[in-house]
């Protein structure tokens, strides 16, 4: 491959300090385009980097403004002050108050929010407590809940490296027809998590996160609800997301071939051909 | 499978740089269980030293991996179905055992990931 001429990309990212319940922050975001505000929610272990294929995609950019943040202990956002002597563990309370701490600290006027995995749990949990502060909500490989398949204690042991593990335990969820730079990319991001946040991220995924008694309150005429899932994904497995589909009236889901629980990073290319239609849906439909 | 999978795993492992390089902190006996057909294998610095097809008479390894004969033939494909196309994913399903003492598995997935997914290449063609 010939090296292109040296470019920015269209992404900026800044560091926003806020309080979210009480508690000072530092949290590293990024954003690209302008028009409707998209944020978007990354997946245990890693951090915004994963939506890099969006920023960079001008079509998505010329009507959204896409908005990623790294959640507290993740990416380059900070752990809060005395994180040395607490175990890390997210809550689905503590995440709903994050997402919106951030909304309202960017000014943001009614957003869609797009998470996955983690990311695609929370938009539940925003569907039942915030609903009309959203213009729709995007569940990436989403399901109501998730039983640990594996023993959780792995990721974080001082005999175990952190970093070879986190990345070796996600590779195959990524589908085996993701291009390798994305596939490769993707996984780096896992190696660089800091100790037992993946796990401590996982917390919310397996136990705390349990939304499965309270799907039939969430209103999408309220609040629009999209579900995306990737055929190969295991962890939330398209059987899991159409079992949550049936359970919500008015939730719409897709099934991606050839994707599996990183859509956006493992092949972003692919995962757009798949999101431009529901952001098109999302832009018709009356504010 | 053309050739016998005792002889063609070492060759595929011993000749692939980046897999000794990774396994070079490893020294494991593990055991691998294809339908009804046991291989032992025994590994030094990230080198498959032996791969001994089974009956065996009393062998003793750290790890054992067992699947049917016809998921790892479905996870030798070139392009595997979902749900059999990783270790992990296989062991989410039922469809791959693992058993004994776990932690040079663990700290050792990308490697063992790799190494049994080696014949993938072999299998490729008619």
């Amino acid at each position: 491959m010939t090296p292109r001429l040296a470019a920015f990309e269209p992404a900026i990212g800044r560091y926003l300090s806020l309080a979210i319940d009480g508690e000072q922050h530092r949290l590293y975001v990024e954003e690209a385009g302008a028009g409707i505000p998209l944020i978007c929610l990354h997946t245990a272990g890693s951090d915004g980097r994963q939506f890099r294929g969006l920023m960079n995609d001008a079509t998505l950019t010329q009507h959204f403004r896409v908005i990623a943040f790294d959640l507290p202990w993740h990416g380059k956002s900070s752990p809060p002050a005395g994180w040395q002597d607490r175990e890390y563990r997210l809550t689905a309370s503590a995440y709903v108050k994050c997402v919106l701490a951030v909304a309202d600290a960017l000014g943001l006027e009614r957003p869609v929010c797009m998470g996955c995995s983690i990311g695609g749990r929370i938009v539940l949990h925003l569907a039942l407590a915030e609903p009309r502060r959203f213009r729709a909500l995007i569940g990436l490989e989403s399901a109501a809940h998730a039983e640990p398949y594996y023993d959780l204690d792995w990721l974080h042991r001082p005999d175990v490296h952190g970093g070879e593990i986190c990345g070796a335990m996600i590779s195959g969820l990524i589908a085996p027809t993701a291009p390798a730079r994305e596939r490769w990319e993707t996984i780096w991001h896992y190696m660089q998590g800091g100790p037992g946040v993946f796990k401590g991220d996982l917390y919310f995924y397996t136990e705390d996160g349990d939304v499965r008694g309270r799907l039939s309150e969430i209103d999408t005429q309220a609040c629009p609800l999209y579900l995306l899932t990737g055929e190969y994904d295991y962890s939330c497995t398209p059987a899991d997301s159409s079992d949550l589909a049936q359970r919500i009236k008015g939730a719409k889901l897709t099934v991606m071939p050839r994707l599996g629980h990183f859509p956006m990073s493992e092949d972003p290319a692919l995962f757009l051909t798949y999101l431009r239609p529901v952001l098109e849906e999302i832009r018709a439909a009356p504010g | 499978m053309a050739q016998a999978l005792s002889s063609l795993l070492p060759q595929l492992a011993n000749s692939d740089r980046e897999l000794l390089r990774r396994g070079r902190f490893l020294d494991v006996t593990f055991l691998l269980k294809v339908g009804n057909t046991d291989y032992l294998v025994r590994i030094h610095r990230g080198r498959i030293e032996a791969m001994q097809q089974g009956p065996h008479v009393q062998p003793r390894w750290t790890f054992a991996l067992a699947a049917s004969a016809a998921a790892w033939r479905t996870f030798w494909e070139p392009v595997p179905p979902p749900g059999a196309h990783d270790l992990i994913a296989m062991l989410k399903t039922g469809a791959l055992r693992l058993e004994g003492d776990q932690h040079p598995f663990m700290a050792n997935l990308r490697y063992f990931k790799e190494l049994l997914a080696l014949p993938r290449a072999g299998m490729e063609g008619p």
